[in-house]
C-alpha cells in the first residue's frame, strides 16, 4: 500500500456508489424512475417464461377481442394476443435504445473529450460540425437514413445513435476543458503520462456521472425515435412485435378497437417518463444549478 | 448592429453549405445504384442508364455536386420520379400547412408554457410547483404521435367535435376545425418544454440582486416579475424555442400522419415510401433553409432582447 492511500480513504467504486446514493436520495422521484424502468427490464427480458401466448401465433377466429380473461388486453386484427406482443415488443425497444445510446454516449463522448482537449482549430471544426447535425431534425434525418440503408434492426441503432451523438459531444467538451488546467491533470502531464492515460484515467471519472445521467435522458429519446420510426413503417420488420409498429396496426383499426393503439401508447409512455424521471432527478442532484431545465 | 448582423448572415451561410453537403452525402450512401434499386433486378441495362442518366448520376461525383449546389440555391431540385412534376412546386405546395401548423403550436406553446413557468417559479417548492414540474416532465415524455392518437379517439371519436380527417380549407371554421387538434397536440408538448426552462430560467433570475433592489425600492411585485425578472430570464427561453421549432418540425411529420394533415410529412413519408430520390432531397433541402433561416431569426431575437450579445 502506497503512503497516500491510507485505510481510511474508500476505494474509487466505494466512492462512486456513494456519491450515487446520494444523489438519488437527494431526489427520491428517481428512485420511483429506475423501480419503473427495472420492472420493464424484468419484464422484458422474463417474456418468453410470462407471455401467455406466442406474439406472433395469428387465430383468426378471435380477432380484434376486446380485453377478457383469456387475453387479459384482448387481440390485434390477426388474432394476435396483445399482452404477449406489448412483453416481446419491450425487447426490441429496450435492446435498440440502449445499445444505440451506448454507441451514441461512447463515440460522443470521444469526440467531445478529443476536442477539448486539443483546442484550437480541431475543437471549432468539431464542433461547428456538431452544431450542424444538432440543428437538423433529428427524427428526420433518422428517417431518411433507416429508409436509405433499409429498416433492420443494426440499421435502425445506427441511425439512432448516429443522431444523438452531438449532445454528448458537448457535454463532454466543456468540463475536459475545465479539467484540462486543473493540477492533478497538470501534475500527470509532467509525470509524463499519455494524452490517452490522462483523458481516460483521470478526466472521464470526473465527468462521467453527468455523462450517465445524460444517457438515461437519451435513452427515453431513443425508445421515442425507435417507436416513431415502427409507427411510420420503418421499424424491424413484421411480423416481429415492436410497440411503435403496434400503435401503427392499432391506429389502422382506431375505428374498430380503441384499446389496439392506446396499450401500446401507454405503455411507451411509461417508460419514457420512468427514464426522465430517474435522468431529472439525478441531474438535479448532481448540478442544482440546472434544477428543472428541460 | 451591422457587423452584427453580417456575421450572423455568414454563420447562416457556411451552416447552409455545410448540411447540403451533408444532404448530398446522404442520399449517395444507399449502398449499391439508386437506379438499380428503383427498377429492380429485371430492368434492362438500357432502362438503367438512361434513369442514371435522367438522375444526372452518370457524371463524375465532383460535377454531381456542383450541379447539386447550384440547383439547390436557384431553385432547381429537379422532377418527382413519381408524379414528374418539378419538386420545388410540389413542396411549396404543401409547405403552408406545415408552417400554418408549426407556428400556431409554437404559438400555444408559448402561451401556456411561459406563464406557468414564471408561476411555478413563484411557488417554488409548493404544491403547485411540484405538480406542475412532474406534469411538464410527463409532457415532454409524449412521443408526439401518442399525444395525437389520443386526442384523436378522445375529440375526434369518442366526441365527434372535429373531423377524423384534418384536411380541410376554404372557411375559417374549416380552418379552426382543421387545425386545432394537431395544433393542441404539438402545442401540449412544447408547453411542457418552455414551462420547464422559463421555471428554471425564473429562479435564476429572480435571486439576482436587481429584483430584490427592485422590490427594495418598492415597484409591485407583477412589474417586478413580468418587466424585470422575466424580461432579463427571455434569452434561455428564446434559446429554448428556437432549438425547439426543430424539433417541432420533426415532430409535425408524424402529427400530419395521424391528422392526415396535407404537408412536408405526408410528402416525406410518400417520397420514403416510394423511394423518390429527388423528392428526398429536395425536401432535405426544404428542411435545410427553414432550420438555418430558425437559428437565423433565433440569433437577431438575441440581439434585440439583450444589447449585449451585438457587441461580442
Amino acid at each position: 500500500m502506497t503512503p497516500t492511500s491510507t485505510a481510511a480513504a474508500p476505494t474509487p467504486f466505494a466512492y462512486f456508489a456513494a456519491q450515487t446514493l446520494k444523489a438519488f436520495n437527494t431526489n427520491k422521484t428517481s428512485w420511483i424512475g429506475l423501480a419503473v424502468f427495472l420492472i420493464v427490464v424484468l419484464l422484458a427480458i422474463f417474456a418468453p417464461v410470462l407471455a401467455p401466448f406466442d406474439p406472433n401465433d395469428q387465430n383468426i377466429m378471435e380477432k380484434l377481442r376486446p380485453p377478457s380473461a383469456e387475453h387479459w388486453l384482448g387481440t390485434d386484427s390477426f388474432g394476435r394476443d396483445t399482452l404477449s406482443r406489448i412483453l416481446y415488443g419491450a425487447r426490441i425497444s429496450l435492446v435498440i435504445g440502449i445499445v444505440s445510446t451506448l454507441l451514441a454516449m461512447l463515440i460522443g463522448t470521444a469526440i467531445g473529450m478529443l476536442a477539448g482537449w486539443h483546442g484550437g482549430r480541431t475543437d471549432t471544426v468539431t464542433m461547428q460540425a456538431m452544431d450542424v447535425l444538432l440543428a437538423f431534425p433529428s427524427l428526420i434525418l433518422g428517417l431518411i437514413l433507416v429508409a436509405m440503408l433499409g429498416p433492420s434492426m443494426v440499421n435502425i441503432i445506427i441511425a439512432i445513435a448516429l443522431t444523438s451523438i452531438p449532445p454528448f459531444a458537448r457535454i463532454a467538451r466543456a468540463p475536459t476543458i475545465a479539467f484540462k488546467e486543473r493540477e492533478f491533470v497538470q501534475a500527470g502531464r509532467a509525470l509524463g503520462y499519455s494524452d490517452t492515460r490522462l483523458l481516460a484515467g483521470h478526466i472521464l471519472p470526473n465527468i462521467f456521472p453527468e455523462i450517465l445521467v445524460m444517457g438515461s435522458l437519451w435513452l427515453a429519446n431513443a425508445i421515442r425515435t425507435e417507436a416513431s420510426l415502427a409507427f411510420v413503417g420503418l421499424g424491424v420488420k413484421p411480423p416481429i412485435a415492436t410497440w411503435g409498429g403496434m400503435i401503427r396496426e392499432g391506429f389502422e383499426n382506431i375505428l374498430d378497437s380503441y384499446t389496439l393503439a392506446l396499450v401500446p401508447s401507454i405503455a411507451i409512455l411509461v417508460v419514457i417518463f420512468a427514464l426522465n424521471l430517474l435522468g431529472d432527478g439525478l441531474r438535479d442532484a448532481i448540478d442544482p444549478k440546472l434544477k428543472g431545465e428541460a | 448592429m451591422t457587423a452584427f448582423l453580417i456575421r450572423r448572415l455568414a454563420f447562416a451561410f457556411v451552416t447552409l453549405f455545410a448540411v447540403l453537403t451533408l444532404v448530398f452525402v446522404l442520399v449517395r450512401i444507399v449502398p449499391g445504384d439508386p437506379a438499380q434499386l428503383i427498377l429492380g433486378d429485371q430492368a434492362s441495362r438500357e432502362a438503367i442508364e438512361a434513369l442514371r442518366h435522367r438522375l444526372g448520376l452518370d457524371v463524375p461525383i465532383t460535377q454531381q455536386y456542383v450541379v447539386f449546389l447550384t440547383g439547390a440555391l436557384r431553385g432547381d431540385w429537379g422532377v418527382s420520379m413519381v408524379t414528374g412534376q418539378p419538386v420545388i412546386g410540389e413542396v411549396l405546395r404543401v409547405l403552408p400547412w406545415t408552417i400554418q401548423l408549426t407556428i400556431v403550436s409554437l404559438i400555444l406553446g408559448i402561451l401556456l408554457g411561459v406563464p406557468a413557468g414564471v408561476y411555478a417559479a413563484i411557488h417554488r417548492n409548493r404544491v403547485i410547483d411540484y405538480a406542475m414540474r412532474i406534469a411538464s416532465l410527463l409532457g415532454l415524455s409524449f412521443p408526439p404521435f401518442v399525444a395525437a392518437i389520443i386526442l384523436l379517439l378522445l375529440f375526434a371519436i369518442a366526441l365527434p367535435w372535429f373531423p377524423v380527417i384534418s384536411a380541410r380549407s376554404g372557411s375559417v371554421m374549416a380552418w379552426y376545425q382543421s387545425i386545432t387538434l394537431p395544433a393542441v397536440s404539438l402545442g401540449l408538448i412544447a408547453a411542457a418544454y418552455i414551462t420547464r426552462v422559463t421555471r428554471s430560467a425564473m429562479l435564476e433570475v429572480l435571486s439576482e440582486d436587481y429584483v430584490r433592489t427592485a422590490r427594495a425600492k418598492g415597484v409591485p411585485w407583477n412589474a417586478v416579475i413580468w418587466r424585470h425578472a422575466l424580461r432579463n430570464a427571455l434569452i434561455p427561453i428564446i434559446t429554448v424555442v428556437g432549438l425547439y421549432l426543430s424539433i417541432l418540425i420533426g415532430n409535425s411529420v408524424l402529427t400530419e400522419i395521424v391528422f392526415s394533415r396535407p404537408g412536408l410529412g405526408k410528402l416525406l413519408i410518400g417520397a420514403l415510401n416510394q423511394r423518390d430520390y429527388p423528392m428526398l432531397q429536395g425536401m432535405m433541402v426544404i428542411y435545410t433553409l427553414i432550420v438555418v433561416l430558425v437559428n437565423l431569426l433565433t440569433d437577431l431575437a438575441y440581439g434585440f432582447v439583450d444589447p449585449r450579445v451585438k457587441l461580442k
